[in-house]
């Protein structure tokens, strides 16, 4: 009789264990899926950050008075390419990303800026960053849900919280950002 | 019929994939065996154990190799025969492109994927290889020049949706399989009309006329019964990879107006041939098949009628814009 209890305690602690390292594992994998979606924005934002300093010098000269504009886009990127946490990355890329959508709604007002080849690649580069930020921020934050919500269903939560995971920061999209001006140079 | 698809679904899926590419191999197997065996036993009149069974060996050798290909080479077969080229980056509108499969790899979390041009004008695209890391996405010229930048990141969606839910595994192994079973079967047939049915007088074994004549039933019918597993192995996924495209985009409206266009146009594709149909985003024979419904359709069309899908994603952009009222415009 004594066999038997051992046998099954036995059988049912073997069970826990195995259903904690499989919790555990993907709690883990998941984590490093997040570190990983973050990393692609991270790379994002830095082409980001490279790709101004050359929009800058196009548009310098042929836009001498809209100093202030260009500042602005100048300031943002430096206070972006300085950030530390996700919330503080999160709002200087929202500032920098509504700097830059003013900048280019200014294109619109000089005809010879706006058939510049240079600047019309400039453009196509640019777009395509804010857009690769756009998607590569929406996965980031379809991962921490599911960390998140992984996190705190029962009966993960008791490894979760056993093990010190702790949730992760979703990348917030300010709302002015939604509606970014659509910058629209006549070709597709 | 849920907005976005879960986690799960494409879990299940990719282990479908992963089963029904087992399967199919079984299947070319247990073919290839079956024919090598009949060409024995017309050879030798019945299947005696002294007589060497070249013709079985040989097809069960010939059966590896062709499996080895379909997984190993089976992309790279796929683009010859459709006569794909590689990106030109002096062309802006390939320059677009690139990006635009930049960011798609972005919202779905694969890695870049291959990608190659068609250099046809009909609109069109497909996707292949055997994993996320090996895998390529072709479009045709016809549809760099059609679409607007939101239909072509709609249709590139589509196409890595088909590469996350391990689509792309079956759909090419189906390809190559396919390919060598009708060659198979036409050189099965080839050997009897030219050798004709012998049977070995007075042999003791001989083998019951019944038996060979379901044998060459099954030789006869299976490339037809190889294309309609291939078709229903496909249809369903096109639903599939159109739901995951408006998960990664968030804007199933682009795909709708893509496939309007596509669909507008009725010049078929000129290197597709009935083989690789089932690899593409729309049919590219432009068959009147495919618009229609009932069983036929069902069984013999590559791809579920254009309307239905389009409808499908309507319902989906109407269900995103009342879920989230700014989203669908964020792109």
């Amino acid at each position: 009789m004594v066999l038997y209890s051992a046998i099954v305690l036995f059988v049912i602690i073997g069970l826990i264990v195995l259903w904690a390292v499989s919790a555990y594992n993907g709690l883990i994998s998941l984590k490093i899926q997040v570190e990983n979606a973050w990393h692609q924005i991270d790379v994002q934002l830095k082409r980001r950050h490279d790709l101004i300093p050359n929009l800058v010098n196009v548009v310098k000269e042929a836009m001498a008075f809209e100093k202030s504009t260009l500042q602005a886009v100048i300031e943002a990127r430096a206070k972006a390419a300085g950030a530390q946490s996700v919330p503080e990355a999160a709002g200087a890329e929202n500032m920098l990303t509504q700097a830059l959508g003013k900048l280019f709604a200014l294109v619109e007002n000089y005809p010879d800026l706006k058939s510049n080849a240079n600047l019309m690649q400039l453009h196509e580069e640019l777009a395509s960053t804010e857009n690769r930020i756009g998607f590569a921020r929406q996965f980031y934050n379809d991962v921490v849900a599911q960390y998140n919500t992984k996190q705190a269903v029962f009966p993960t939560v008791i490894i979760a919280s056993l093990m010190g995971f702790t949730k992760a920061d979703f990348f917030q999209t300010a709302d002015a950002e939604r509606h970014v001006p659509k910058v629209d140079f006549g070709g597709k | 019929m849920s907005v976005s698809i879960s986690q799960d679904d494409i879990f299940s899926q990719q282990r479908h994939n992963k089963r029904i590419t087992i399967v199919l191999m079984a299947v070319f197997f247990l073919f290839v065996l079956l024919v090598g065996i009949s060409i024995d036993i017309y050879r030798y009149g019945s299947l005696e154990v002294l007589s060497f069974p070249v013709a079985t060996l040989f097809s069960l050798g010939f059966a590896s190799i062709q499996s080895f290909v379909s997984y190993y080479y089976g992309s790279s077969l796929v683009l010859r025969s459709l006569g794909a080229a590689q990106l030109d980056f002096q062309n802006i509108t390939h320059k677009k492109l690139h990006n635009v499969v930049t960011e798609m790899a972005l919202a779905s979390g694969l890695p870049m994927p291959k990608i190659y041009i068609l250099p046809d004008v009909s609109p069109n695209a497909f996707a292949t290889g055997t994993d996320p890391a090996n895998s390529v996405v072709g479009v045709t010229q016809g549809l760099l020049e059609s679409l607007n930048r939101d239909e072509l990141s709609a249709v590139v969606a589509h196409e890595m949706g088909h590469i996350k839910s391990r689509d792309i595994l079956t759909m090419t192994i189906v390809t190559v399989l396919l390919g060598t079973v009708s060659l198979m079967s036409d050189w099965a047939i080839r050997s009897w009309r030219y050798g004709g049915i012998r049977t070995r007088k007075g042999g003791k074994s001989a083998v019951h006329p019944l038996i060979l004549l379901v044998i060459g039933a099954f030789v006869l019918l299976s490339p037809i019964i190889s294309r309609i597993m291939a078709m229903a192995v496909s249809r369903n996924r096109e639903y599939q990879a159109d739901a995951l495209s408006a998960q990664f985009t968030r804007n199933p409206l682009a795909l709708a107006s893509a496939l309007e266009k596509i669909h507008s146009v009725s010049l078929p594709l000129r290197s597709a041939a009935r083989g690789t149909a089932h690899l593409f985003i729309s049919d590219p024979l432009k068959r009147r098949l495919d618009d229609k419904e009932g069983i036929a359709a069902e069984l013999l069309s590559t791809h579920p009628p254009i309307e239905r899908r389009i409808e499908r994603l309507k319902r989906m952009g109407y269900m995103y814009e009342k879920r989230t009222p700014d989203s669908a415009a964020t792109i």
